[in-house]
């Protein structure tokens, strides 16, 4: 049996140089870049220029890249608030691709992309393929949702221009993926952590053995997972399992990426400025200290975001990577700072299940999410007291509204939960905020 | 002419059976006869005791989910065949029956049945007018609770 992990001599895509520029040159680049997105963002978005002249800045307030913590911070909020294309610079004729992402209160999150864009998207997805070491010559598997979630076609492009042959095979069907796996040769697999550990057992069960296929890298991000995580997948399918970080907010995954060294996620701070602050104050961090992941799109042109809060708490990495990158790296994502929570890949806030609740019984009945993981497939419960209002002397009854609690919250999340009927006052009150959630998975 | 019954929501978990039991009888309610309806997730149980108020009262404090609906007991003849006389009258009358159980009293040759109809009052026109006539309340608690 073939060692496939041994090392794989060097192949440097030309793209990847602006992963080594030296520090100075960055920096300069990232200001000349941020006054520009600023400036931009000023002219054509009407929430960012109401912020500024709040604080009595313009554009030209900005004289380096340290000025950049005196703007203001954008949050999920504003795009939910100015739904579906109020943070767009660019007009509609000039954006060739919408997607979508989940949002908090059923609607989704919309951004939008120019031509160039798809471009920049593009590019920083080539740069995370050749930082997990693929090439033209590698067959892909790209197992990423297609459609509205920016996971898929953002793969699938970053694929194709690395040179690759890409296989789109979406999400889902996996007894077909396996036999894609085996039969077309595949040399690395893009999809979600725990798929993939779905994908490992079903194999097993199938008689596959992913170690005696060609099959040598993983390139896994849309939620968390932990290094005891990849070392069982590495182990179980004899691949390097690779981190990438993204989010649709500020484009798609093609934010940040592991490298060979698989310590630490390096950011395309070329085109994603990143800072650190501590969640309550807002302050900036000093490299090093864990805090909240702010990011600025130095290039995004259709929908730029400026200091965009994103809820992921992380700390910069300070010492110079093996690979010999100059990006910084920002340690793996472990937890959020709000109450999302992340199943199959799926953002999830317990404000979505709860307002299917609503909609179904008019009241919101006390309940709790427990999230299970059975056979590598993430599970989820929804505890929920019944109430004397629809207590019914009906089985029928009770199971009707069992059912369309469980229709309504599947319509919310996009998953089917199992709904289980509960005796009132068995959910555990609390001072403030409640704790809605049981996380069981057992991250260890 | 109806009987007010309880029903108990009931979580299917050990335990969860006993508990409004216990709460009754630290009130001094005696049970005259209960049925357990019951899915793979969950159980209703089903009571009929003379103060239903007090009944209902206790376990709500209890932190019990009651529930109270109407229910019709008739007297059925204790041979083969006394149940169906009754059910020809309603189903003649188109009238659908929910559930229905059985007291455990029984006198001579007559069993006590307690019928829940998805329209009640229609239902006990139709008997009455086919000659059968439903225990009311209190004749009922006497009888049961000896």
């Amino acid at each position: 049996m073939a060692n496939r992990t041994k090392a794989q001599p060097p192949v440097f895509h030309p793209l990847s140089a602006s992963d080594f520029l030296p520090v100075p040159q960055l920096r300069q680049l990232q200001f000349a870049r941020l006054a520009a997105i600023v400036q931009r963002a000023y002219d054509h978005v009407q929430v960012f220029r109401q912020r500024m002249e709040q604080r009595g800045l313009t554009p030209a307030d900005l004289r380096s890249l340290d000025d950049v913590t005196r703007l203001p911070f954008a949050i999920k909020a504003d795009l939910r608030d100015t739904y579906p294309f109020g943070l767009f610079a660019s007009p509609m004729s000039d954006v060739v691709r919408l997607h979508a992402s989940s949002g908090t209160t059923g609607k989704p999150i919309v951004v939008a992309y120019t031509r160039e864009d798809i471009e920049v998207w593009t590019s920083v997805m080539l740069r995370t393929f050749a930082a997990c070491g693929l090439h033209r010559g590698d067959i892909i598997q790209n197992a990423y949702g297609y459609g509205l979630f920016t996971g898929g076609l953002g793969a699938h492009y970053g694929a194709e221009a690395l040179g690759a042959t890409v296989i789109p095979t979406s999400g889902g069907n996996t007894d077909r993926q396996i036999m894609i796996l085996k039969d077309f040769g595949v040399t690395a697999l893009c999809c979600t952590p725990s798929y993939f550990v779905h994908l490992i057992e079903r194999a097993a069960e199938l008689g596959v053995d992913l170690r005696d296929l060609p099959l040598r890298a993983g390139v896994f991000g849309a939620e968390p997972w932990t290094e005891s995580m990849r070392r069982h997948m590495e182990q179980a399918s004899g691949i390097k399992a690779y981190d990438i970080y993204g989010l649709s907010e500020i484009i798609g995954p093609g934010v940040a990426s592991e490298c060979d060294a698989q310590t630490g996620l390096h950011v395309f701070e070329d085109h994603f400025y990143p800072e650190i602050i501590d969640p309550e104050t807002c302050e900036v961090l000093p490299d090093g200290a864990e805090g909240e992941l702010v990011l600025t799109t130095l290039s995004k042109q259709a929908m730029p975001m400026i200091r965009y809060r994103t809820r992921d708490i992380t700390q910069f990495i300070t010492e110079p990577c093996r690979c010999g990158r100059n990006i910084r790296r920002i340690r793996r994502i472990g937890r959020r700072s709000d109450d999302m929570f992340i199943i199959r890949g799926v953002n999830v806030f317990p404000s979505q299940i709860e307002q299917a609740l609503l909609a179904v019984e008019g009241t919101l009945p006390h309940y709790q999410i427990i999230l299970t993981r059975e056979k590598g497939l993430d599970q989820i419960e929804v505890q929920v007291e019944v109430t004397p209002e629809f207590f019914s002397d009906k089985i029928s009854a009770l199971e009707e509204l069992q059912a369309k609690l469980a229709h309504a919250v599947e319509g919310a999340i996009g998953i089917r939960a199992k709904i289980t009927l509960v005796q009132p006052h068995t959910i555990q009150r609390s001072e403030g905020k409640a704790k809605r959630l049981l996380d069981q998975r057992n991250l260890q | 002419m109806k009987i007010n019954q309880l029903s108990v929501f009931l979580e299917n978990s050990p335990g969860r059976l006993s508990e409004p039991c216990k709460v009754l009888a630290a009130a001094g309610v005696n049970i005259l006869t209960l049925s357990l309806a019951d899915t793979e997730q969950f159980g209703i149980l089903r009571l009929i005791v003379r103060d239903w108020r007090k009944a209902r009262q206790v376990l709500e404090k209890a932190g019990c989910v009651v529930n109270v609906t109407e229910v019709v007991a008739l007297e059925v003849q204790d041979r083969p065949g006394g149940l169906e006389e009754v059910l020809k009258i309603v189903e003649k009358a188109g009238i659908n029956i929910e559930y229905m159980y059985a007291f455990t009293y029984r006198s001579r040759d007559q069993a006590i049945i307690v019928f829940c109809f998805e329209q009640p009052d229609q239902a006990i026109k139709a008997l009455q007018a086919a000659g059968v006539n439903p225990i009311g309340d209190i004749d009922l608690y006497d009888r049961v609770e000896k």
